[in-house]
């Protein structure tokens, strides 16, 4: 069952204000501990009521506080709870284990403990050759982690933010996607590029990004979106385990969440859409983030009588066209809601692709909800704007349904 | 290069080897290929290094050595210029850049290092694919985009890849390979390989930022990475001088250090390349600048004139030119005759013809061809083109 654990209960974990940690280069400054820190000040200069109301307003909004069904199996069984972070954590642990060609390598992602703390801990256990801190140098430290590949490691490359990827755009596409291709298929580059992406921290336009639309026509990569603690981790060990380059995009606003997930070993398909809600009216794709948005959305839905489909697609190139036209076929209704910038964006793609294979089971034009076209603002309420809000959802499913 | 193998009977397994494959068991006899008395032979230049010591400019080399230098050199240099009337021909599309004038670098280099070391080029990548054990059938039938070719056809000029010896590309971004090829240093030395990683890149990519931050890591990480600068002067159209405020290359490293190499002398270019394996096994990364020259244009479309005289270009062939230099060397040394050498060079012309009229005959890739190796396995997904009707989608 995933929840929230929001910045405010994060908050009081942390009793005492670590000065250390604001006292780092601060090119990037935006690491889970400074944020933290520098909430606490905030709830401490008096306006301690005002400020945590607000953050929480903010909160809510951009994750449902329940989602229905989604990973309701694994709730019941015993198993352990954990934060998003640390499944991720415990994905890659556990392959690193497995497999001693995984190695790590990105910004502060050794000593310091990675700035969302996915990779905590893993230097002292792996030593400073698999878990390698590197300077502020994406291009080249991506192209060398594509090097490495080519020879067979399986190197997992952090993005310490996605935006922070534009600057090895070129290794990713003409090295990383498409290596294999020219090289007539004598090199394999089973490397994996991960970092978090999103709206919805106030982070400003640069370090609020949503990159999946910049990759997604990249040939011979492959891309997933992880979105509770659960896939996390399924897809983390999956991606390290391809044989091919994947991008695992995760989300800023998702690293908090927490869910009861197996003991046992498991490894979810990068080629799967997850079924989060079966239905009947009305098909709603969704993923990352705005999975939430639309599960809070789906609850009003199901009072005013709807039955909605709601499909985390997971897997954003190649889509899982297997799982979503069964859905199409059976709703006849699709309603895209993506966080993805709205001019060619996975919603466009997506579209693009039910009409051209389902259109014959269209019983009414997709409608696609995704991000204003606008560099994302700074200020909360405007940024609220930016991103697709529940009321908007439910909206679009009376006017699909009418 | 050892030339072991004696050359076998059908004309079509000869194309399949490595060029130093080739030689008749009369020429052998005759040039006596596998005479390995040591000669020591003193380069023209001394080397100018940059924070290291430099290496001794007597180089010991054999007689066989500098046989299988001229004749690999010779290959090379016919390759690329039936290259050039097969282009013209249009038989050969698209990008191709020439080698010719540079062929030390690529001979030289192999002669110090083995296949086990890693080799990572730009795309003036022909000749570097041949010395690595490349065959001129798989040249030929790649750059006229025949299923024969190194990468199927699918990769072209600027593709080539030969896995099996080390030889990770072909790269068509300018400066983009030298991050791949730190990072192939890097998997060596998380493999305690104990080999060295050689990643080349011409006076115009040393401007690349990127080129200074896989430096600055490689050197943290003491990676057995040798970044060789192939220096032919033009970055494109453009002068070093124009582009570069300091044009010496090997003292760009800085805290790294460098050695400047008379790239058109086989013989420099194998002692530098032994010396900066030992160093860099020991100490890390260390930059090699070989001054070279292309006779060639930069690509097919540049007539290679307009920034640069044609008394330039005479000029460097009569003094400079690596062929000439080790055809001197062979006949001054008295290892073989004049006539001996005309009939190597005979014989390779004749090798290169048949390969080309051999990759003529190879088909053109089949469709199916245009959807295989997207993906490493397939998923049980396939794309159709824009009329598609269904899209296959069974998963696993």
């Amino acid at each position: 069952m995933a929840t929230i654990v929001g910045a405010a209960t994060a908050l009081s974990a942390s009793k005492s204000f670590d000065s250390r940690k604001l006292h780092l280069p601060s090119r990037r400054s935006l690491s889970v501990s400074e944020r933290k820190g520098s909430f606490l000040v905030v709830r401490s200069d008096g306006s301690v009521v005002h400020k945590a109301h607000r953050a929480q307003i903010l909160i809510t909004n951009a994750v449902a506080t329940k989602a229905d069904s989604s990973a309701a199996s694994t709730a019941s069984k015993p198993g352990h709870e954990l934060l998003l972070f640390e499944a991720l954590r415990e994905g890659l642990e556990e392959e690193m284990d497995r497999d001693p060609t995984v190695c790590v390598m990105g910004e502060d992602v050794g000593h310091y403990g990675g700035s969302y703390k996915v990779t905590k801990g893993l230097a002292t256990k792996y030593g400073d050759l698999r878990v390698l801190d590197t300077p502020i140098a994406e291009n080249s430290f991506t192209g060398m982690g594509i090097g490495a590949a080519m020879t067979g490691l399986r190197p997992i490359v952090e993005g310490m933010n996605m935006g922070f990827l534009l600057l090895a755009f070129n290794q990713i596409s003409n090295n990383c996607g498409m290596l294999h291709y020219t090289s007539g298929g004598q090199f394999k580059i089973p490397i994996v590029i991960r970092g978090p992406g999103g709206v919805g921290r106030q982070l400003g336009a640069e370090h609020s990004q949503r990159l999946e639309s910049y990759f997604q026509s990249i040939p011979g990569i492959q891309m997933v979106a992880c979105s509770t603690p659960y896939n996390a981790k399924g897809l983390m060990k999956a991606a390290i385990r391809s044989e091919n380059p994947v991008i695992l995009f995760e989300h800023v606003l998702l690293y908090n969440l927490k869910e009861r997930i197996p003991d046992e070993e498991y490894v979810c398909s990068l080629e799967e859409a997850e079924m989060v809600r079966p239905g009947e009216h009305v098909t709603i794709l969704t993923y990352s983030r705005m999975r939430y948005h639309v599960m809070q959305a789906a609850k009003t839905l199901v009072n005013k009588g709807y039955d909605p489909e709601v499909i985390d697609i997971r897997s954003l190139k190649p889509f899982d066209l297997h799982t979503i036209g069964n859905s199409v076929k059976k709703t006849h209704r699709v309603l895209i809601v993506e966080e993805c910038m709205r001019t060619g964006g996975i919603g466009a793609s997506l579209t693009a692709a039910i009409t051209e294979n389902f259109n014959d089971y269209l019983d009414a034009p997709i409608i696609c909800l995704s991000s204003q076209d606008v560099p994302t603002p700074y200020a909360g309420t405007l940024e609220e704007w930016t991103v697709v809000q529940p009321a908007q959802i439910v909206t679009a499913v009376e006017q699909l349904c009418q | 290069m050892a030339l072991a193998h004696v050359a076998s009977s059908t004309s079509r397994s000869n194309l399949l080897r490595p060029i130093s494959a080739f030689i008749s068991p009369n020429l052998r006899r005759q040039l006596s290929t596998d005479d390995t008395r040591t000669l020591t032979i003193e380069t023209s230049v001394p080397f100018t290094s940059h924070n290291c010591e430099s290496p001794s400019r007597s180089v010991e080399t054999t007689p066989s050595e500098l046989l299988s230098f001229f004749r690999d050199m010779a290959t090379m240099r016919r390759m690329e210029i039936a290259a050039d009337s097969l282009y013209k021909a249009k038989l050969i599309r698209g990008f191709c850049h020439l080698y010719d004038g540079q062929e030390a670098v690529a001979v030289g280099m192999e002669a110090a290092i083995t296949k086990k070391d890693s080799i990572i080029t730009a795309y003036r990548d022909h000749c570097t694919f041949l010395g690595r054990g490349g065959t001129l059938l798989e040249v030929f039938s790649e750059l006229m985009g025949r299923i024969d070719g190194c990468s199927k056809g699918k990769g072209g000029s600027m593709h080539f890849y030969k896995k099996n010896s080390g030889f990770y590309g072909g790269h068509g971004i300018v400066g983009a390979q030298v991050p791949l090829g730190c990072g192939l240093a890097f998997a060596q030395k998380y493999k305690k390989d104990g080999t060295v990683t050689f990643a080349l890149y011409g006076d115009g990519a040393a401007n690349q930022g990127q080129l200074f931050e896989a430096l600055n890591i490689s050197a943290l990480w003491d990676l057995p990475a040798i970044l060789v600068c192939e220096n032919n002067h033009y970055g494109m159209g453009t002068a070093e001088w124009r582009a570069a405020k300091s044009p010496s290359y090997y003292k760009r490293g800085d805290y790294v250090p460098g050695l400047k190499v008379d790239g058109m002398d086989a013989l420099a270019v194998k002692q530098a390349c032994k010396f900066a394996k030992e160093h860099a096994l020991e100490n890390g990364p260390i930059i090699l600048e070989m001054d070279t020259y292309r006779y060639h244009g930069h690509s097919m479309s540049d007539p290679g004139s307009t920034y640069r005289t044609r008394d330039e270009i005479s000029g460097v062939r009569q003094e400079r030119d690596p062929i000439e230099r080790i055809r001197k060397l062979i006949l001054s040394h008295d290892l073989a005759t004049e006539k001996e050498l005309k009939d190597t060079e005979k014989e390779v012309r004749k090798l290169v013809d048949d390969a080309i009229a051999q990759a003529k005959e190879s088909p053109m890739p089949e469709p199916h061809e245009l959807f295989t190796n997207v993906y490493a396995k397939g998923y049980g997904v396939e794309a159709f083109g824009a009329d598609r009707k269904e899209v296959r989608a069974v998963l696993p």
